[in-house]
């Protein structure tokens, strides 16, 4: 299959061509809805609850606004929020793109506010089908992974199957993001020994330190109880399973939701805020780790899944990997691969993960992935707050 | 020799994940032990490769990943009941496997 996407203004090139309906508060979000509906295919709805000010979910929001699957944007305001509305307009018009801001105090109240954005999308949408696409490669893809639901069989099946894609993606030049740091906690050593450089390790090392600091303030790790119905007894376990996501590969850099890799490779993500612990939980859920892959410009993001997770998301699909064959003969509507197979032993590891690479590049080239083709938009944007990443975190 | 429906994921690990769903009572080779199963275990659960005195450390991946909080045999379920976290406690429902197996 030829890939082909659409180039933007920085160079990135897009996968998708959407309008994001973006709302900066949770009081414009039924407006935001509304807007977006009659063209929930072409228009994904994105935003941020809070009324109060926050640096990274406004740094989030214009990565957001301006990921390469987006041609268009519809800002919406209620008009008294804090949300800096002028500074994301702006940011959006610099990046080349077509975008519209509406203020529904200004604009005679909700019935007016949604005609005029139903209106905007519109012709946003006819104006995308009609964009030019340029040629693609797997080296223009930036790729992330999370897993959820884990059980026992995540990092046995699922887990090291996405690792062994990575693997294949990251040796054709795709930039390939791991995560969670708080689910990292126990593979420091082994992970900074695949440092690119000994400064890089450090730095390994220190996010999860911090990640564990973190955690344990909080009371809890980042482990949900249906990890321990599947079988994972500590975060340790679930730590390791986890880690297999990033396969074998050098890894080349260390990034925190936003930054976008500067170069093919393997990068690990830094989810967990800098500083005390100020605004709860790191990600409260497994759709907030997909929405900061988005923000550090994933095209796509593969979740591997033990319990059966359905989720979607805005944006940018999801490919959904089933680790534990059982899950999958239920769920198998959500789910675009059955690494379960494996622990029936009726797949390899390298078939799945061949299986998984096909995948991305049919997805790349336009193919709908199940959370996609279902209408899976989940979208969760909560307060962060986050230090630059250092000198030593990205490849010279 | 051990059971196919058991994994062992790296040989200096204390622990085997099971394959499959597998019934109380039911009789297993791990290693040079045949044991009688003495719970249910469903998917993904370990069971002790070799026997583990209360305080040492749990390895499967070969890696730590927690520490017995009693002495576990051979065979035995490898679960929140007889094993800890070094790092942070872990959190589970009660009454939620009771449901899951149903």
């Amino acid at each position: 299959m030829t890939m082909k996407g659409y180039l933007r203004q920085d160079g990135r090139k897009g996968i998708r061509n959407l309008v994001a309906v973006a709302y900066l508060v949770e009081c414009a979000h039924h407006v935001a809805r509304e807007i977006a509906l009659p063209q929930r295919e072409h228009a994904h709805v994105i935003g941020f609850p809070g009324c109060f000010p926050n640096e990274y979910a406004q740094s989030m929001m214009e990565r957001l606004c301006t990921h390469p699957n987006v041609g268009a944007v519809m800002i919406v305001s209620l008009g008294c929020e804090s949300f800096n509305r002028f500074q994301l307009e702006q940011f959006v018009r610099d990046s080349g793109r077509q975008v519209e801001t509406l203020v529904i105090q200004k604009t005679g109240g909700t019935r007016s506010a949604i005609a005029r954005g139903q209106a905007f999308v519109e012709r946003a949408v006819e104006a995308l089908s009609k964009a030019k696409t340029v040629p693609m490669a797997v080296s223009d893809l930036v790729i992330g992974t999370v897993c959820g639901g884990s059980d026992g069989t995540s990092g046995i099946s699922g887990n090291p199957a996405a690792g062994r894609a990575f693997d294949r993606l990251v040796s054709e030049g795709a930039a390939c993001i791991f995560e969670e740091t708080g689910e990292l906690i126990g593979c420091e050593d082994i992970m900074a020994a695949r440092a690119a450089t000994p400064e890089l390790a450090e730095e390994l090392r220190a996010s999860v330190e911090k990640a564990a600091q973190y955690y344990a303030t909080l009371g809890f790790g980042s482990f949900a109880a249906g990890n321990a119905d599947g079988g994972l007894s500590t975060i340790e376990e679930k730590s390791m399973g986890a880690y297999a996501k990033s396969g074998t590969s050098p890894i080349l850099g260390l990034i925190k939701p936003g930054d976008i890799p500067p170069t093919g490779g393997l990068y690990l993500m830094d989810v967990v805020p800098d500083g005390p612990v100020r605004f709860g939980f790191p990600n409260i859920s497994d759709n907030a780790e997909i929405v900061e892959m988005m923000a550090s410009g994933a095209h796509m993001t593969l979740f591997v899944t033990g319990r059966g997770s359905v989720v979607g998301s805005a944006l940018a699909p999801v490919i959904k990997i089933a680790a534990n064959p059982e899950m999958y003969g239920r769920l198998h509507e959500d789910m675009d691969v059955n690494a379960g197979r494996i622990m029936e032993g009726t797949a390899t590891l390298d078939e799945i993960g061949t299986e998984i690479y096909e995948q991305v590049v049919a997805v790349a080239g336009g193919t709908q992935t199940k959370s996609e083709d279902l209408g899976h938009r989940e979208f969760i944007l909560t307060y962060k707050s986050f230090e630059p990443i250092g000198p030593a975190c990205l490849p010279v | 020799m051990t059971d196919d429906r058991l994994i062992i994921l790296a040989p200096q690990d204390s622990v085997v994940v099971v394959r499959c769903g597998i019934s109380k009572g039911e009789t297993l080779i791990i290693g040079d032990d045949e044991i009688i199963l003495g719970v249910a275990v469903s998917m993904g659960h370990k069971l002790a490769l070799r026997s583990v005195g209360k305080g040492d450390a749990i390895l499967k991946y070969g890696a730590p990943i927690g520490s017995a909080t009693s002495d576990i045999l051979v065979g035995e379920h490898v679960h929140l009941h007889n094993m800890k976290s070094d790092y942070t406690p872990t959190y589970a429902l009660e009454g939620a496997q009771t449901e899951f197996e149903k």
